[in-house]
């Protein structure tokens, strides 16, 4: 005997995309009320966030457009972008990597000290980033514990690239890890498990299921850590001794430029700052955008 | 594939999961582990697929002994209780994925992959369904892709974890009785995990009862349901009412009757009586019985449930009777019956009345937060 019926072969209900009951029916607030607290903070976005970008850009453009090329093109400005895309270069695929190991060893394993790794994973978040960079003085100062050392042997990391690299390493430490951390937490270890007892390698299961599982997380990650990688200024500013040509990142090339009233030119080099926010602001934007979209899809049923 | 499991222990930190368990199953056995949360019955299953690793003890498979070896060289199809599909690929991928990640010559060609995948789709009846993400299927649905994708590898046993917990009253009924015909079709060693006796006595060849990490009863369903080896297994497979009484030469005497009733008991003494509700019945005011008065009448479905306290002790007992019982219907609150046990099963007197169950904890929670979510 079968009956007509069977419940397990049928498709999921069709619901609609709308919410089935009317948002916020009961806790909603008056016309007026809702009026004026958006209008509170729309005026507050635009005096302190809207207002100074726009700011940045006019006054970058202030004598025309060709002082503007001119500035980008000088060559302690193009130095100054070089070195900052190069310590960003190697910053973000350093924590990039440091940062998926980490959440995956906090996340699918136990072990003594786990919670010691968290707090320390957060230490640059909560640490100064000026004495970030007077932890790296210390260490390769010429008076510090490893300086005379590596001087000896013509290793230069203070006041040069590796210095700069390695304080922007520091501060940029968290943000992948702490992006993928409850992202990873939250889906658990029965992917893998599935994958292991289906035959798939160690590899294979990390390759095909944790960082598929992962990616948008992991790309939010890597846009947040780039984004300060590139804007870095007090640690970096505490490491680099401001060698123009050679060891000015484009914060510290705007500082110096402003020190010295060339107004125009330090807008111009902020401009690109600005822009390269305004850039990482969008790409964010779309990616949760794709990623609440995945994200809803996933937990529709 | 026979399974032969031998003396296993697990302990997580202090807690022991698993006490010494051993085990027989036959190739092409459809198995119920079965026990309350916390009773060791999912780790047993992990264990046996290698997700767990035993403290101390064997586990052959076909004679040979696979304790050591890690998950992914033993060839079991493990089912989880979410059903753990990649949400990122498709169904077909999802099934495919077992044969995709061999190496070498090991792997299928692609039209050989893409064939299996058809069959197995057509095998859980989602033929057409290939193309879809496990976010477009019903519960129903993705167990059944869950299922075809263990089966792709063929595996030499098939595992499954709570298989039905998460699925609504229907599907779950459907699901059960399509899995049984596709065990009787494909014919692979089964084993699943379950805390809902039904569910275990309806579906399963033989039933292992678990508590406390230790088997209480390995047997078919109607062993354990009208044979129950321990009190616990008396309680678990069902309600229960326990009475006490009195056996002296082969004769059971209820506390507080004069009636006595022939028992195959050999031994003389104190004893708790087990009685299911449905094996108590209203008798005639002469026929031997106990006395009650009715306390509660409730109507479910086709049973009348009546709960009554004994005239002698006030202890209360509970009755399940068929709705055409001519002695049962049109009961009340207050009315005074007669009521003899038809079966029953006697064991020593406990000196706790009910036999207890370890303290919930939360289901197929990883491992290590078992035994914090304990205390």
């Amino acid at each position: 005997m079968s009956p007509a019926i069977d419940h397990s072969l049928q498709d999921p209900p069709q619901l609609p995309r709308e919410p089935l009951i009317e948002k916020n029916a009961v806790i909603t607030e008056a016309p007026w009320v809702r009026r004026t607290l958006t209008a509170v903070a729309l005026l507050f976005l635009c005096g302190f966030l809207l207002l100074p970008l726009v700011a940045v850009f006019v006054e970058a453009l202030r004598n025309g457009v060709e002082t503007y090329f001119e500035a980008l093109k000088d060559p302690d400005a193009l130095a100054a972008i070089e070195l900052t895309l190069i310590a960003a270069a190697i910053a973000v695929p350093l924590n990039l990597v440091f940062g998926v190991s980490a959440a995956w060893a906090i996340t699918k394993f136990e072990f003594r000290g786990k919670s010691l790794l968290v707090s320390l994973i957060d230490l640059p978040f909560s640490v100064s980033p000026v004495v970030a960079g007077l932890i790296y003085v210390l260490i390769f100062g010429s008076h510090g514990w490893a300086g005379p050392w590596l001087s000896e042997h013509g290793i230069k990391v203070l006041f040069s690239t590796p210095g700069i690299v390695l304080a922007t390493v520091f501060v940029t430490f968290p943000f992948i890890a702490r992006e993928l951390i409850p992202l990873m937490t939250e889906q658990g270890t029965d992917d893998e498990q599935a994958a292991l007892s289906l035959g798939a390698t160690g590899w294979q299961t990390f390759w095909r299921v944790t960082l598929p599982n992962i990616k948008w997380g992991l790309l939010y990650g890597v846009l947040l850590c780039n984004a300060r990688a590139m804007g870095e200024f007090g640690a970096v500013s505490v490491v680099s001794g401001h060698i123009r040509g050679q060891t000015n990142t484009m914060p510290l090339h705007v500082e110096i430029l402003y020190n010295e009233y060339q107004f125009s030119a330090a807008f111009a080099v902020a401009s690109l700052l600005a822009m390269l926010a305004l850039l990482t602001l969008g790409i964010k934007s779309w990616l949760e955008w794709r990623h609440s979209d995945e994200l809803s899809a996933t937990r529709r049923h | 594939m026979n399974i032969q499991i031998r003396g296993i222990h697990k302990a997580f930190a202090s807690f022991p999961a698993l006490d010494g368990v051993n085990l027989d199953i036959e190739s092409g056995e459809l198995i119920a582990l079965l026990g309350p949360s916390g009773s060791g019955k999912t780790t047993l299953l992990r264990t046996i697929a290698g997700l767990e690793f035993p403290d101390a003890g064997e586990i052959s498979f076909g004679g040979e002994n696979i304790a050591s070896r890690p998950v992914r060289e033993r060839g079991v199809g493990f089912v989880f209780q979410h059903y753990a599909l990649f949400k990122h690929m498709t169904v077909a991928d999802n099934i495919a994925f077992g044969l995709n990640v061999r190496k070498g010559s090991a792997r299928p060609s692609k039209e050989a992959i893409q064939q299996r995948v058809h069959e197995l789709l057509d095998l859980v009846q989602l033929s057409g369904l290939d193309k879809r993400y496990p976010s477009q299927l019903s519960g129903g649905q993705r167990q059944r892709v869950a299922l075809a994708r263990a089966l792709a590898i063929d595996p030499k046993v098939l595992l499954l974890d709570e298989p039905f917990g998460a699925l609504d009253a229907k599907v779950r009924k459907d699901l059960r009785r399509w899995l049984r015909e596709l065990h009787d079709k494909t014919g692979y060693t089964t084993i699943f995990v379950t805390h809902d006796q039904e569910e275990a006595l309806e579906l399963a060849d033989r039933v292992v009862v678990m508590n406390r990490g230790r088997i209480e009863q390995v047997g078919n369903n109607q062993q354990v349901y009208e044979q129950p080896a321990t009190p616990f297994v008396f309680d678990f497979l069902g309600s229960v009412n326990i009475l006490p009484g009195e056996v002296k030469d082969r004769q059971l005497r209820f506390d507080g009757s004069d009636d006595v009733w022939d028992s195959e008991s050999k031994e003389s003494g104190l004893v708790d009586i087990y009685v299911r509700p449905h094996d108590l019945q209203i008798v005639d005011a002469a026929a031997p019985g106990l006395d009650a008065t009715v306390t509660l009448v409730q109507r479910a479905g086709a049973l009348i449930r009546i709960s009554a306290a004994l005239a002698t002790s006030g202890e209360r007992i509970e009755l399940e009777l068929s709705h055409l019982d001519t002695l049962a219907r049109s009961r009340q609150p207050g009315d005074a019956i007669r009521v003899a046990p038809i079966t029953f099963g006697l064991f020593p007197r406990a000196p706790h009345r009910r036999p207890t169950t370890l303290p919930d904890v939360v289901p197929n929670a990883p491992a290590e937060n078992r035994e914090r979510a304990r205390n």
